[in-house]
């Protein structure tokens, strides 16, 4: 008996909610295979970490498998990040496709322990629910917006404060109880369970040969039907936003805070890695924030800037000191400050706090700034010049230099 | 084919010596960018910056001992050497 969702059917958002039965009776059951069988399928169905890094998931499992303790797989559903909810959504409607996935990486694995971190943004009752009598403990931690890195993760069920700690052991060496860990995003989890129930060629029947299978995107902003969607990867962008109705566009925020800007002009362009490189974006954690052409993005920007330096968890100096200087320098460029150096010292600020911290924030926030003087630059200029393109702008239009 | 001496300074070394900083421990004393002038220069801030750009930068075989002074002298222990595949 197949039960395989056809190739283009929406795979993860048409779950069966917490009704175990019912899951089974959509998806089929889950069959317990050997770390070879599991691994090879893996691999072989090209998936990457649904979190953010886009990293291959298979390498990851091979880590934590080399390792000579029995490891601990954790499920990371914390999602800090303020545009993303699908996290959230997977959760919601098919919380038993994520258990199937830590459970055949658990049992595969031999792990100790397998663990569902969930975060205050995912409603507690249906997981709740589906997590009884499954073979994995629930465990519900703070949020923030470094919660989720995963040395903060792995942190927070070590009982210390959910803060990143400095990456030179890696987490798949040394993790929860000092254990093995593999950590992965909820998404990459159900993903896993299909891939382990169907195989790697029906995971690869949607996407593109290199980026194959579907992803969850969050759409927000400028749209007039928000929410989450799943779409194959490498869809073009005009055709992920298409179901969310974009209104009046002037750029789309691929990956979210820490992510950059795609010029509406080039909505053709498809989510891939190759053609985002361009405009440093990633797919990321599938975040698509839609800018309208009346609000000014310098406007925007700043105020994200903001929340970004805020967002530190203050342990490192140069995001602790570097993010409120950049946050301080796009506010007076948005409210018309005419200092021609501006754009430089934030360009400089940027490449400085690069690859200088513990966790992805200031390297993600850098990528944000960077990515909003490069793709606004005829905006900048108008700033700088006393004037603000945009219609509803509540600042540089009115302030005198 | 004649077995060479690994570290003949004409050859490529198989391995380099790499400096880590924990980030989260660092404070910003100084010490290291004074004992390391061409890795390591200061920021805005008094935090240390890798000249070369890179993350964990090379410590070339010259500066191996200030890079030990450096470890040892660090006053929160942010600092360590390890050898990475080149």
């Amino acid at each position: 008996m197949t039960t395989a969702p056809s190739a283009l059917a929406r795979r993860l958002l048409d779950g069966a909610g917490a009704d175990h039965e019912a899951h089974v009776a959509r998806y089929g059951a889950l069959p317990g295979l050997r770390l070879d069988d599991l691994l090879a399928a893996v691999a072989d169905s090209g998936l990457t970490g649904r979190g953010g890094g886009g990293f291959p998931a298979a390498t990851k499992v091979r880590a934590v498998a080399q390792g000579a303790r029995r490891p601990v797989v954790v499920g990371n559903g914390i999602e800090g990040e303020p545009l993303s909810s699908k996290d959230a959504v997977l959760l919601n409607r098919n919380p038993h496709l994520v258990l199937d996935g830590l459970e055949v990486l658990a049992r595969a694995l031999h792990a100790k322990r397998a663990i569902l971190a969930v975060g205050p943004e995912i409603e507690p009752g249906p997981v709740t629910d589906a997590a009884r009598r499954r073979p994995v403990h629930l465990v519900a931690l703070a949020g923030g917006f470094v919660a989720g890195q995963e040395t903060a993760l792995v942190n927070g069920l070590n009982g210390q404060a959910p803060l990143p700690r400095d990456p030179f052991t890696r987490v798949t060496e040394s993790g929860v109880d000092d254990r093995p860990t593999l950590v992965l995003n909820v998404e990459t989890l159900a993903q896993i369970a299909l891939v382990a129930r169907y195989g790697a060629t029906w995971f690869r029947s949607a996407g593109l040969p290199d980026d194959p299978g579907t992803s969850l995107f969050t759409i927000s902003g400028s749209v007039s039907r928000p929410g989450v969607i799943e779409a194959e990867r490498g869809a073009r962008l005009s055709d992920a936003l298409a179901p969310a109705r974009p209104v009046r566009p002037a750029a789309v925020l691929v990956g979210g805070y820490h992510g950059a800007w795609v010029p509406a002009s080039d909505l053709g362009a498809r989510l891939t890695r190759a053609e985002l490189a361009p405009y440093s974006a990633s797919v990321g954690t599938g975040i698509l924030h839609v800018l309208d052409t009346e609000t000014c993005p310098l406007d925007l920007s700043a105020d994200v800037m903001d929340y970004l330096a805020r967002q530190s968890a203050r342990q490192c100096g140069p995001c602790l000191n570097g993010l409120p200087r950049m946050a301080s320098d796009l506010h007076r460029l948005a409210v018309g400050v005419r200092d021609p150096d501006l754009p430089n010292e934030l360009e400089r600020m940027a490449a400085l706090v690069t690859g200088r911290g513990a966790c992805a924030h200031p390297d993600g926030s850098a990528r944000f700034v960077a990515s909003t003087l490069r793709v606004f630059r005829g905006h900048v200029a108008a700033h700088l010049e006393g004037r603000c393109p945009s219609a509803r702008s509540t600042r540089a239009r009115s302030v005198a230099s | 084919m004649p077995v060479r001496p690994l570290h003949a300074s004409t050859e490529r070394r198989l391995v380099t010596t790499r400096l880590h900083i924990d980030w989260t421990r660092c404070d910003g004393h100084g010490s290291c960018v004074e004992l390391l002038p061409d890795q390591l220069g200061v920021d805005d801030f008094g935090f240390p910056v890798p000249r070369s750009g890179q993350r964990d930068p090379v410590v070339p075989r010259r500066a191996e001992d200030a890079a030990r002074h450096a470890v040892r002298n660090c006053p929160v222990m942010a600092l360590r050497m390890y050898d990475a595949a080149s």
